[in-house]
């Protein structure tokens, strides 16, 4: 009996006891813990309300959303849209082969061991941008050329930020070498291209592409709008990428630096070998942030006229059959967005956490 | 020797085949460029800032009509993004400094909300904040005739957020001079106050007069300071009346009148840029108090300060010097951003001088060099004084 008590009444202390500690341990405590009660009654039910329980999930057109909640319908009626853009739906399977390609290619790398990786890796990474190009621009092995006007949607969002931060990866490298350098001129102008780039808003830089750049190619010769916003984006990634592999490098310790000097090896040998190596390892999880960065700014591109994922979702709230339903819309956006983001975010919080793990104990400055 | 010197030779001849290749590139788009532009028929140079604009722009700080020139729009666009950004950093401080104490209280409430936040506010694009906030909260709002309202002061429309204002009446010259005349007395006081507070200081030791005793005189002096100035305000209030009268805005036929419209652009962009910049600011906030020592709150427990006063006293303080060099960035990225404006055609340097007025004149490299080159100077400014703040705080150490 006295049993049975206890082990009712122990949880019961328990949670009085937990309440007082993180609910009710002042005065003060006590009025936010109410007054966020009281948000949360106020706020939470009408969005339950709107989102699931008056929403309508089932059926076709807009006629069919009578009730007051949100109208999933519209989401689910433009989702091939707004995932695969404008892209011809009869040749859409390339894009998913390319998706299953890139994820075989990372696949390799789990299964196979070091001994083969080494040769396989650099190949593996040569060939995909090939594949990939000839796959979603065609224009090979009897594919049909699909212009760059129809990319869209999340395809193209990843394609301009995965591209964006690929292409931009060896110009960082060299301008943060540069920026390091032992000669005066490679250093002031590495620095003063950084501070450019970094100093000006990305909308400007979009602009530039699309207005400034045409005037500053030969006549005749007209790059692509997608390529010349590529461009663009790739010299704006460049400066976030080099300052944060700056950091990298100077995280280094000089004695390594020393020692290899030491040994005899050339500057670049050094860098090559011995430094890289170390501060790329240390900078992955930087290297992930300003990809979520860049992730979340390709959205800027709809305002020189490429519809990304934000700019279709845009594009169908505005459709005159759906007016009305921009919210879901959004919110449809903002979740996918979301997911990447922040399981990104994630990887690259426990990319830290690993390689702070790993790290030797510092002494603490005190 | 010689290996030296043939680094070192070495060295030289690199970089001035750098500069030769860096030269030749330029001379080369540059020549391109001319050429294209005289194709086009474009002359070059500044001089169409002089030309009469001839659009008009909904919103401005400055008096602006269409027949002002292109110069004065690129005012007008810069006195908007500074309004912008400004509004911003303000509201951004305030709930950013919140959320970040929030995400570190006891409360498991606070604390818990305050991370959701973070987690939410950051991860979702800043243009889709934008349109969140303009296209789908703004825009569908009732027209004038049924705006939400509070007190028949404040009204909510599609159109804005319709305020009172002040007007001058006959007292405010009064009220002005009045508080003028106080408000230098006051820093008279206060400045001979400190000076003789500096020179008791130096003299403490000779003389027995502890330094405790000196700072509470001249708090007591502060405390009545204020008790006078608020006397006077009082008098004033009684004696002449207020300094202001209120103009609400009215419903009239088809529109308000009186008071002043604030417009959903302007809203929508302070919103989005003060709520997505909080985030950031949070997590700045939170990283500094965590990084300072849990001895320092044990000791400024143990000295018998209450948690508000050890966290004003010896907390923040002490966050506060790891806090401002990333605070600072996040308000240039603030700055940054408010470019978003294009998106939702708030009139702001971008959107108006970059936009409507390069695409009224053509002169695209003009343009964009002189747009790029007012965001670089905020940006540079902004940096010097951080680095001149760093080395301040350093040598303080």
């Amino acid at each position: 009996m006295s049993k049975a008590i206890n082990t009712t009444i122990i949880p019961l202390k328990y949670c009085i006891q937990w309440m007082y500690k993180n609910l009710f341990s002042s005065p003060i405590d006590c009025v936010i813990t109410l007054s966020l009660c009281l948000f949360i009654t106020w706020f939470f039910p009408p969005l339950l309300d709107w989102f699931i329980l008056q929403a309508t999930f089932i059926g076709e057109g807009s006629e069919q959303c009578t009730n007051d909640g949100a109208c999933w319908i519209f989401v689910r009626e433009f989702l091939p849209q707004f995932i695969f853009g404008f892209y011809p739906e009869e040749s859409r399977w390339r894009l998913v082969t390319a998706v299953i390609i890139a994820i075989l290619f990372i696949g390799i790398q789990i299964v196979f061991k070091k001994k083969y990786l080494k040769i396989l890796t650099p190949t593996l990474i040569a060939s995909y941008p090939i594949i990939a190009f000839i796959l979603l621009y065609g224009g090979a092995f009897g594919l049909d050329i699909i212009e760059t006007h129809q990319w869209g949607g999340l395809f193209l969002t990843l394609v301009i930020a995965i591209v964006g931060i690929a292409g931009a990866f060896p110009l960082g490298v060299a301008l943060a070498l540069g920026r390091q350098s032992n000669l005066p001129i490679i250093r002031a102008f590495c620095r003063l291209f950084i501070e450019l780039w970094r100093g000006v808003p990305l909308i400007t830089v979009l602009f530039m592409a699309s207005v400034m750049l045409p005037l500053f190619l030969p006549q005749g010769l007209d790059i692509d709008k997608l390529l010349r916003v590529l461009i663009c984006i790739m010299l704006f990634a460049s400066a976030y990428l080099a300052e944060v592999i700056r950091g990298g490098i100077q995280s280094i310790p000089s004695g390594q630096q020393e020692a290899a000097t030491a040994l005899g090896l050339s500057y670049w040998h050094t860098t090559r070998y011995i430094i890289l190596p170390q501060a790329l390892q240390h900078v992955i999880p930087g290297i992930v942030n300003t990809f979520i960065g860049l992730f979340k700014d390709t959205t800027l591109v709809l305002i020189v006229g490429l519809f990304d994922f934000l700019g279709i979702v845009q594009a169908a709230a505005t459709n005159p059959k759906w007016l009305g339903h921009a919210i879901e819309g959004y919110i449809f956006a903002a979740f996918v967005f979301w997911c990447f983001c922040f399981s990104m975010s994630r990887f690259s919080r426990h990319l830290e956490q690993r390689s702070h793990l790993k790290a030797k104990p510092t002494t603490h400055p005190t | 020797m010689l290996i030296k010197q043939t680094t070192k030779l070495r060295a030289w001849l690199y970089q001035a085949l750098f500069i030769i290749g860096i030269i030749g590139i330029c001379w080369l788009l540059i020549d391109t460029l001319l050429g294209n532009l005289a194709h086009q028929g474009i002359v070059t140079g500044l001089d169409f800032l002089d030309n009469n604009a001839g659009f008009g722009v909904i919103f401005s700080l400055i008096d602006y009509n269409e027949s002002d020139s292109y110069g004065r729009v690129f005012f007008v666009g810069l006195l908007n993004t500074l309004l912008v950004a400004g509004l911003g950093i303000v509201f951004s401080t305030i709930l950013g400094f919140l959320l970040g104490i929030a995400r570190l209280s006891h409360n498991f409430l606070a604390r818990n909300i305050a991370s959701a936040y973070i987690g939410l506010f950051r991860n979702v694009p800043l243009l889709l904040h934008l349109f969140f906030w303009y296209f789908a909260v703004l825009q569908p709002l009732p027209g004038p005739k049924q705006s939400l309202h509070v007190a028949d002061a404040l009204f909510l429309n599609n159109r804005g957020l319709y305020i009172p204002t002040l007007i001058d009446n006959a007292n405010t010259t009064i009220w002005q001079y009045t508080i003028g005349i106080s408000l230098i007395i006051i820093m008279l006081f206060l400045i001979s106050a400190n000076k003789r507070k500096s020179s008791a200081t130096s003299s403490a030791k000779s003389s027995n007069i502890s330094d405790n005793k000196i700072s509470e005189k001249t708090n007591t002096k502060k405390g009545t300071l204020l008790l006078l100035f608020i006397c006077v305000c009082t008098l004033l209030s009684i004696f002449v009346g207020s300094p202001y009268d209120l103009n609400t805005p009215v419903f009239g036929r088809f529109n308000f009148s009186g008071g002043t419209v604030i417009i959903p652009e302007l809203i929508a962009l302070v919103l989005a840029l003060s709520l997505y910049t909080a985030a950031y600011i949070a997590e700045i906030v939170r990283a500094g108090i965590e990084s300072v020592p849990n001895g320092q709150k044990e000791a400024a427990n143990s000295l018998g300060l209450s948690p508000s006063d050890s966290l004003r006293f010896v907390i923040i303080p002490q966050a506060l010097r790891l806090i401002i060099p990333p605070l600072t960035n996040q308000y240039l990225n603030l700055t940054k951003n408010s470019s978003l404006a294009a998106a939702i055609a708030y009139p702001d340097l971008v959107s108006i001088f970059a936009g409507t007025v390069l695409n009224q004149t053509g002169q695209a490299v003009e343009i964009i060099g002189i747009t790029m080159l007012v965001y670089l100077s905020i940006s540079i400014a902004i940096s010097l004084i951080m680095s001149l703040y760093e080395k301040k705080s350093r040598w303080n150490q």
